[in-house]
């Protein structure tokens, strides 16, 4: 399983690559291998507003339904067009081409509350460990 | 706690992903739903299905137990030969569905879903009245399926029984792998396959023998959510999500099982009022006509009004589209027939199509 360490993460398996002030979002490595193949992705229009903690689309695997949560707060402005005709890709690269939306982040304090590669790796062994 | 079949440990040594399922610990899927679900439909797959259960129904008098416990002519089954069936309660709510093996002269097997086994065994044993001599021989049977247009030569390997004479839905006794087994022509998936009835304490031996023996073939083991989605496709129901007590086999489609002809059975009665007067629900096969997974509970929509719902959906891995089984009033039942599928707010359009949506040439 795999934890870049230039990501930061979320408690709900989302992963952040910041630029200025744009956050680029996906779902990690250990939250693509949980949910088994990936079958649909839905994801939010252009200019949709996205709160932190809250759903701002949807994967299905073949067994289930899965909300992604925003890490962060703030305006869509970008989106990820191909992934829904590819859904497979998040499987096979997620934090490469599955990368889902771009965000222009309100607020850059939120980034405080996210995960360093290490903390989250350590938060994944917990959760595993807990099964 | 959930219980474990005999092959429990095999599975974990195979890297199984484990869910409990009907009571059971079981095998969801080995490597990948999608991957195991494409093993069966272009070469073959393994299962473990030892959470079924089996009753067995013997005795001079076994016969006229079974015409009165299921609603299809069990006189017409004869030596070897396995049935489709349900059984049904007096209002003709289906209390279980089943294959029926008749395995001696007067000696019926009986496979039934796992969640079930107890309830049928009771629902049984009270219908019987010290007719027959009823056994519930689930623990002392493990069941290993071989499924796929490569399940003929990997089984064949296996035994000197001649498969190749053995018809679907037909089963015949023999050694497989060494072992004592009804092997039997039927399966879930839609492909051709075996199902194989083993002593339990030996079921590790055909499980192994099988993996090895279908290498060359490439078989892979398979877990139930691919068991899922190939019965899905093939259009077979699922006891607890498709039919269960609030519907009858007239609703479920099942209706050519059902012989009235038989002077007594359970359920008649009030399946022949219901034929009469007519059903006010009816199963149907809808596939999507705009993206989104039709999942078991959404609401069906027609013509701007809620209709129904689904009962079992999923992403047809083979043909690339959500495919579901729902009931509806059969007068938006036709083949054709336009719906939407309430998803996530989101009203997706969907058409009735025939079932099954995946058939073997």
């Amino acid at each position: 399983m795999e934890f870049p360490k230039e990501l930061r993460y979320s408690q709900e398996h989302e992963w952040v690559a910041v630029e200025e002030n744009i956050a680029t979002i996906g779902i990690t490595d250990y939250a693509q291998e949980q949910l088994g193949d990936v079958v649909y992705v839905e994801l939010p229009e252009m200019g949709a507003p996205v709160t932190k903690d809250e759903a701002f689309g949807v994967v299905e695997s073949v067994k289930a339904v899965s909300d992604i949560y925003a890490p962060v707060s703030g305006t869509v402005v970008e989106i990820n067009i191909s992934l829904p005709d590819s859904p497979e890709t998040v499987n096979d690269d997620p934090y490469g081409d599955a990368w889902m939306i771009r965000v222009e982040m309100s607020d850059l304090g939120e980034l405080g509350d996210l995960m360093t590669a290490d903390q989250y790796k350590k938060f994944v062994a917990e959760e595993q460990g807990e099964e | 706690m959930p219980k474990r079949t005999p092959l429990y440990e095999t599975h974990r040594a195979l890297g199984a992903r484990l869910i409990e399922f009907g009571g059971w610990e079981m095998p969801v899927q080995y490597t990948g739903i999608l991957a195991e679900h494409q093993a069966v439909r272009t070469r073959a797959g393994l299962f473990d299905l030892s959470h079924m259960g089996e009753i067995e129904v013997a005795g001079p008098r076994s016969l006229d137990v079974c015409q009165e416990l299921l609603v299809t002519d069990v006189a017409q089954v004869r030596l070897g030969q396995a049935q489709y069936s349900v059984l049904c309660d007096p209002e003709g709510g289906i209390v279980d569905d089943i294959i029926g093996y008749r395995v001696a002269e007067d000696r019926y097997l009986f496979c039934v879903n796992a969640a079930n086994i107890e309830k049928d065994y009771d629902w049984m044993s009270t219908h019987n009245r010290g007719r027959a001599d009823l056994i519930n021989r689930s623990d002392e049977y493990a069941l290993i399926a071989v499924q796929g247009p490569q399940a003929s030569p990997i089984v064949q390997r296996l035994t000197t029984l001649d498969l190749t004479h053995l018809r679907r839905y037909w089963s015949v006794s023999g050694e497989v792998a060494g072992v004592s087994a009804l092997v039997a022509r039927t399966g879930y998936t839609g492909e051709d396959g075996f199902e194989l009835f083993v002593p339990a304490q030996l079921s590790t031996a055909v499980w192994t023998a099988c993996l090895d023996a279908g290498g060359k073939e490439g078989i892979a083991p398979v877990g139930l959510g691919a068991r899922d989605t190939l019965r899905l496709e093939a259009g077979y129901l699922l006891y607890g999500n498709d039919i269960d007590a609030h519907t009858t086999p007239l609703e479920a489609g099942l209706q050519r099982l059902v012989k009235f002809a038989k002077e007594q059975f359970l359920g008649r009665e009030a399946l022949l009022r219901q034929q009469a007067i007519g059903i006010s629900q009816q199963l149907i096969g809808l596939k999507m006509v705009e993206p989104g997974i039709p999942r078991h509970g959404y609401v069906l929509w027609h013509e701007e009004r809620p209709v129904g719902r689904v009962t079992s959906g999923t992403q047809s891995p083979s043909l690339g589209m959500g495919i579901a089984l729902g009931y509806v009033p059969p007068a938006c039942a036709t083949s054709g027939t336009e719906l939407a599928v309430e998803i996530r707010n989101r009203r997706a359009r969907a058409q009735v199509v025939p079932r099954p949506f995946f058939r073997r040439d």
